[in-house]
């Protein structure tokens, strides 16, 4: 058994339940013979991959969903090995470069130059290339994207190449001026709540619309995260109530614990508890960016505007740093010990305050 | 009667091979993208760039080529301009005689020192295989050579002097600071200048022409006024627009401004609007809902910066010294922004430092 959110992700451009628009677009790239190179971007759970896998299949048909899993081993210059989980099928493969850490430029050009060296020797299918899927390209190092750049060109009557990110910020320019960027934007309240419905009505539940436009708020408008939770609900309470309790990822509510550790007491003493927090967040794997900025915005609600001003200039100074390093508890640990320092002194001054009353 | 025969097989062979061939280009062809579909074939067609052009016109004729080094921002023609010269210099054996490296080959030094060396080496002749005349020399192209290392870069020196007899080095970058002083001190250098308006507009409409679609005369300008000067990505996002919004349909034929917004990433101006209402008011509630709303929306951030610089220093109701506050930390956002920080912090920073400076007087 599945979980939903794979057993309803819609398999077809045409079922896709929000921005019809584009989909249509889509379609109609898809009909046309020339088929350029795509940029997919948009937040984490607002559909890029589904719509990538729609586009697969109207491409290839069905056959395109047949996959299987693969290691790809490539050689570094200096004679390392490193491995490589790959999803393919006959028609396309999909990898994330950025899991080779500093060698994903090696990665890139290997895979690329591979792939596009082997033409597919059916002529008579329909498409004379073939797909490359990658994957969380904001992560590669700027050396991997230059890579990729006169590649893209020089390969491209063999090959696509179809990439995925998060945020546009990261990719630099001339790949950007490349592709045919996709916004792929996060769906609304609304067309939340209507999909959770449908989910509902084919397993034969009853779905409270209370429930549903309170699952949808809490899933930050993350629909994987919606499905992931109504499926969680519906583990822990069946029938549904209205004002039934949604569960919470864990690591939220550990993340708000320890918010409120950090708002009882700003010392020493308390900031190594708070390092062994942050420690067992880490090595859950939780992606350090994601819970500094969970981490940011839980304080920034618990305190005044004044304090904020400056909390969110320290944030984002340490937030920086921490991306460009490679040990994200100093960062995550100094920006606590700053938040602590400023807060301490603020509570001093009002109690100063106080005082000369 | 060598003639006659040579005369006959021709007529004779020609017409199929030149069928066949053009069958198997047609199906080839279908694929390019207009980029390369319209990258100029001589030397002439290049657009603007007249000093370059000139120089390269005169040394096809003598047929004495100076090493070069082109420079300028993306998509002003570089790759493009050296390509035609070869092309027009070496005909099909284009291949034999010009060797391009670029920065997803691997150039470390070992390469310069084997591959590179092994090719300046090789004599040329100053005949063409089919027995007409071409210049002496081969050339290499080194794109995107500000990616190269100083090591590599150190390497290339002493060959480049060493085999002037039989090779010509043509480096292209973006950045010439990024070239090593030696290497610019032996190249002729040529400043490519981004391209006007009008010409990236005549281009664009000969293209549209060629394609047989029509578009509206609003998009053309929202075009190009995107693009920078930079061709390339005019193009592209000409050939976005007609992809994805014109179909085969005749209902769709043509490319309209929403369209161009759409394709080119564009963040609509009411966000920028909206933005800057929003700080002036000083509430910094307001500004942590804009900021949750603006990035489900998924826009560029930093094409919203881009924007947004634009905007501030044309707006009027903001003091000098607002906007000096302002636009210094635009830049500090944008800077972090491009080496890794996250969207939302970097936005939530850079909107506070405005309530800020806003409720600053003066």
């Amino acid at each position: 058994m599945s979980l939903w959110v794979d057993k309803y992700r819609p398999r077809e451009l045409s079922k896709l339940d929000y921005h019809k628009e584009q989909a249509a677009d889509l379609k109609r790239l898809c009909e046309q013979q020339d088929f350029p190179h795509l940029m997919f971007f948009g937040p984490s759970g607002s559909g890029k991959k589904t719509r990538i896998q729609c586009m697969l299949r109207e491409l290839y048909g069905t056959s395109a969903e047949r996959l299987r899993n693969e290691t790809m081993t490539f050689t570094t210059p200096s004679n390392k090995k490193v491995d490589i989980m790959t999803v393919s099928s006959n028609y396309h493969i999909e990898l994330n470069p950025s899991d080779a850490g500093i060698y994903d430029r090696v990665i890139i050009t290997d895979i690329i130059k591979q792939i596009a060296q082997t033409a597919n020797i059916d002529s008579g299918s329909e498409r004379d290339f073939k797909v490359i899927v990658l994957t969380e390209i904001d992560d590669l190092t700027k050396d991997a994207q230059h890579a990729l750049r006169r590649t893209m060109e020089k390969y491209v009557a063999t090959c696509r190449i179809i990439l995925c990110v998060n945020s546009t910020s990261r990719v630099i320019p001339a790949i950007k001026s490349r592709c045919l960027g996709i916004r792929v934007s996060a769906p609304s309240i609304e067309e939340i709540v209507a999909i959770l419905h449908k989910i509902c009505r084919k397993e034969n539940l009853t779905l409270p619309n209370e429930l549903a436009l309170n699952i949808a708020k809490t899933s930050d408008r993350n629909l994987r995260r919606a499905i992931l939770m109504l499926e969680a609900a519906k583990v822990q309470k069946y029938p549904f109530t209205s004002n039934q309790q949604v569960p919470d990822v864990d690591w939220k509510i550990f993340l708000h614990e320890t918010a409120n550790v950090i708002m009882r007491e700003q010392t020493p003493a308390n900031l190594e508890k708070i390092r062994d927090r942050l420690y067992e967040l880490l090595s859950h794997g939780i992606p350090s960016d994601i819970i500094f900025r969970e981490l940011v915005k839980i304080l920034t609600t618990k305190c005044d505007s004044e304090v904020k001003s400056q909390i969110y200039g320290y944030a984002s100074l340490y937030e920086h740093r921490m991306l460009s390093g490679n040990k994200p508890i100093y960062h995550l640990e100094a920006f606590v010990a700053q938040f602590m320092s400023i807060y301490k002194k603020y509570l001093n001054d009002i109690t100063m305050d106080f005082d000369d009353d | 009667m060598q003639a006659f025969l040579q005369g006959h097989k021709l007529s004779a062979q020609k017409p199929a091979s030149f069928n066949s061939q053009r069958k198997e280009k047609k199906s080839r062809e279908k694929p390019i993208p207009w980029v390369e579909k319209y990258r100029p074939k001589k030397v002439d067609d290049v657009v603007e760039q007249n000093e370059v052009c000139a120089v390269l016109r005169e040394s096809m004729q003598t047929s004495d080529l100076p090493n070069l080094l082109l420079y300028g921002p993306p998509g002003t023609g570089k790759t493009s301009t050296i390509l035609a010269a070869a092309r027009q210099l070496f005909g099909e054996f284009i291949k034999e005689r010009v060797l391009e490296l670029n920065a997803s080959d691997d150039r470390g030094i070992s390469v310069i020192r084997t591959k590179v060396k092994n090719f300046a080496q090789l004599k040329a002749s100053n005949i063409r295989p089919d027995g007409k005349p071409c210049p002496p020399f081969k050339i290499i192209i080194l794109d995107e050579a500000d990616a190269m290392t100083n090591a590599a870069q150190a390497a290339l020196r002493r060959t480049m002097e060493k085999e002037t007899r039989t090779t010509r080095f043509c480096l292209i970058c973006n950045y010439v600071s990024k070239i090593i002083e030696p290497i610019t001190s032996r190249c002729t250098k040529f400043r490519f200048i981004p391209l006007h308006e009008e010409k990236i507009i005549e281009r664009l409409k000969f293209i549209a022409e060629q394609e047989k679609f029509n578009i509206e005369d609003e998009a053309l300008k929202s075009i190009v006024e995107t693009s920078n000067g930079d061709l390339r990505k005019a193009i592209t996002t000409l050939q976005s627009c007609y992809r994805l919004k014109c179909g085969s349909d005749i209902k769709h034929s043509q490319v309209t401004l929403l369209d161009v917004f759409e394709m080119s990433g564009i963040v609509p101006d009411s966000y920028l609007e909206e933005f800057i209402k929003v700080v002036k008011s000083k509430e910094l509630q307001a500004l942590e809902n804009f900021i949750d709303a603006f990035t489900y929306e998924a826009y560029s951030l930093s094409q919203f910066f881009d924007q947004l610089s634009i905007k501030i220093i044309m707006d009027e109701t903001i003091t000098n010294n607002q906007k000096a506050i302002i636009l210094d930390k635009l830049g500090e956002s944008s800077f972090r922004l491009s080496t890794g920080g996250s969207e939302y912090l970097q936005l939530i920073d850079f909107g506070t430092i405005c309530i800020i400076a806003f409720s600053k007087q003066n």
